[in-house]
């Protein structure tokens, strides 16, 4: 007798998009607020970005079942350290915990494409992109999700990044002053959702700053 | 009267033996079911037809439940799974009311249980087959959310689940507000069964609307829609193909 073979699958895609920028004293981190299954919306006005600590924000897209169970770990682990240490944790902390995290459930992953976005020891900003099994990279700016591929080239179109090749390895951090890096996400947000039809409805836009966390929400195209 | 003892082989993925005992498919299914917020709560309709594949089987099947004080569960699905779910529930509540401090689980609560619940056995590649909904009204916050079986889970001002995600919520997006009253509210819940009933062939024309706001659930008796099949392209659908049928 052949094996008997699962009709039904333990994950699923809820789509949406997840983009973060570094500057000099800030980060942009944003998403959209679509989650979808299938050819179907669940929900118009789902957050996608979640706060771990001061200074580290995460954005998730994936299947969203695994991203809520992957932040409650985050969120448990951070309680342990903030006992442990008396202190938050910083960005580059919660960077390689995510990573390990990720890694730990390498043979049944937690299928989500988390971006993280913060503020380093020195006040600069950083931003860390992952893959789902937890391989990362400290980058000047990032996008994951559906829209990942229409998103990414446009903005290494405009923030000049330098070249990786290059010896010392140079800071990809933008020049570029905070409204200006905001609009630049409202515009790739409102070109994304034009042709991906996973990405749409509105735009949660989270800017984090050494004084605090300020959110701005726009309208997206809701078909 | 005989009875097997439930056996535990542990994780159904790397044990053969224990391959024989978890879910591969649902068996007695209930339909769609549509909740929405309204001004003093959350209400909820469902059908109650229980179909075994293509057979309507059951007709008396309470797919709604009040859960505790300040909550109602509603589900479609694989109907023993949702029978199972009630037990654990039913634990849940006992120990809280055990508990005896004057504080009782609210929806939000029961809602984030059963998350962690149906995302659980979806890693142990044992799911419980349901979608359920969730809706309470608590120290005046309406809640209504719902969890799919492997564990997607949101919460928005109205939900519907299988038939009802592609026919109800498109009617609930374009007239849901959040000032409808009781009568508003039962209304368009009636539109979108009434949909249902013409539209998903294992929904069956006898349902219940739940109500829970402040004071408490309640769910109505049982009772049917009125139906309209004397449009004119019903009454001789093959006028322009004469042989077909």
């Amino acid at each position: 007798m052949t094996k008997q073979h699962a009709n039904w699958s333990p994950y699923d895609n809820n789509g949406g998009t997840c983009v973060a920028i570094a500057g000099s004293d800030y980060c942009v981190i944003a998403a959209d607020t679509r989650m979808s299954t299938g050819y179907s919306i669940l929900s118009r006005d789902y957050s996608k970005i979640h706060k771990l600590a001061d200074k580290a924000v995460l954005s998730s897209s994936g299947f969203q079942a695994d991203v809520k169970a992957l932040q409650k770990v985050l969120k448990s682990r951070h309680l342990i350290y903030q006992h442990q240490h008396n202190k938050q944790m910083s960005c580059p902390a919660m960077a390689q915990l995510l990573s390990n995290t990720l890694y730990f459930k390498r043979f049944f992953p937690y299928y989500a494409f988390n971006v993280l976005g913060g503020l380093d020891e020195e006040g600069k900003g950083c931003v860390f992109t992952y893959d789902a099994v937890g391989s990362y990279e400290k980058v000047g700016y990032s996008a994951q999700g559906s829209g990942s591929t229409l998103i990414m080239p446009f903005l290494d179109n405009q923030l000049k990044s330098p070249s990786p090749l290059l010896l010392p390895k140079q800071d990809s951090i933008t020049p570029l002053s905070e409204s200006e890096a905001v609009d630049l996400v409202k515009t790739v947000f409102a070109s994304a959702t034009e042709r991906d039809i996973y990405t749409g409805d509105k735009l949660e836009i989270m800017i984090l700053k050494a004084d605090g966390i300020k959110t701005e929400v726009m309208e997206l195209r809701k078909d | 009267m005989t009875f097997t003892i439930p056996i535990d082989n542990g994780d159904a993925l790397k044990n053969a033996e224990a391959d024989s005992q978890r879910t591969l498919y649902p068996y007695v299914t209930g339909t769609s079911i549509v909740a929405i917020k309204y001004k003093d709560g959350v209400l909820m309709a469902s059908d109650m037809g229980g179909s075994y594949g293509s057979t309507l089987r059951y007709k008396n099947i309470e797919r709604m439940q009040a859960i505790g004080k300040h909550s109602l569960l509603g589900a479609s699905g694989e109907i023993s799974d949702f029978q199972e779910i009630l037990r654990y529930l039913d634990e849940l509540v006992l120990n809280d009311n055990m508990w005896d401090d004057g504080n009782s689980l609210g929806p939000k609560e029961v809602h984030n249980y059963l998350t962690r619940v149906m995302y659980n056995r979806r890693n142990k590649f044992n799911p419980l087959w349901n979608t359920l909904v969730l809706g309470g009204v608590k120290n005046g916050e309406s809640y209504l959310g719902m969890v799919s079986m492997i564990g997607v889970s949101f919460e928005d001002n109205h939900v519907a689940t299988g038939f009802g995600n592609h026919l109800a919520r498109p009617i609930l997006r374009d007239e849901w507000r959040a000032d409808l009253s009781f009568e508003e509210g039962v209304k368009l819940l009636e539109k979108c069964m009434r949909v249902l009933l013409y539209r998903d062939r294992s929904a069956i024309n006898k349902l219940q609307i739940a109500k829970i706001t402040e004071e408490g659930v309640t769910v109505s008796q049982p009772y049917s829609l009125k139906t309209f099949w004397e449009f004119s392209a019903f009454h001789n659908p093959t006028a322009g193909a004469q042989g077909s049928w």
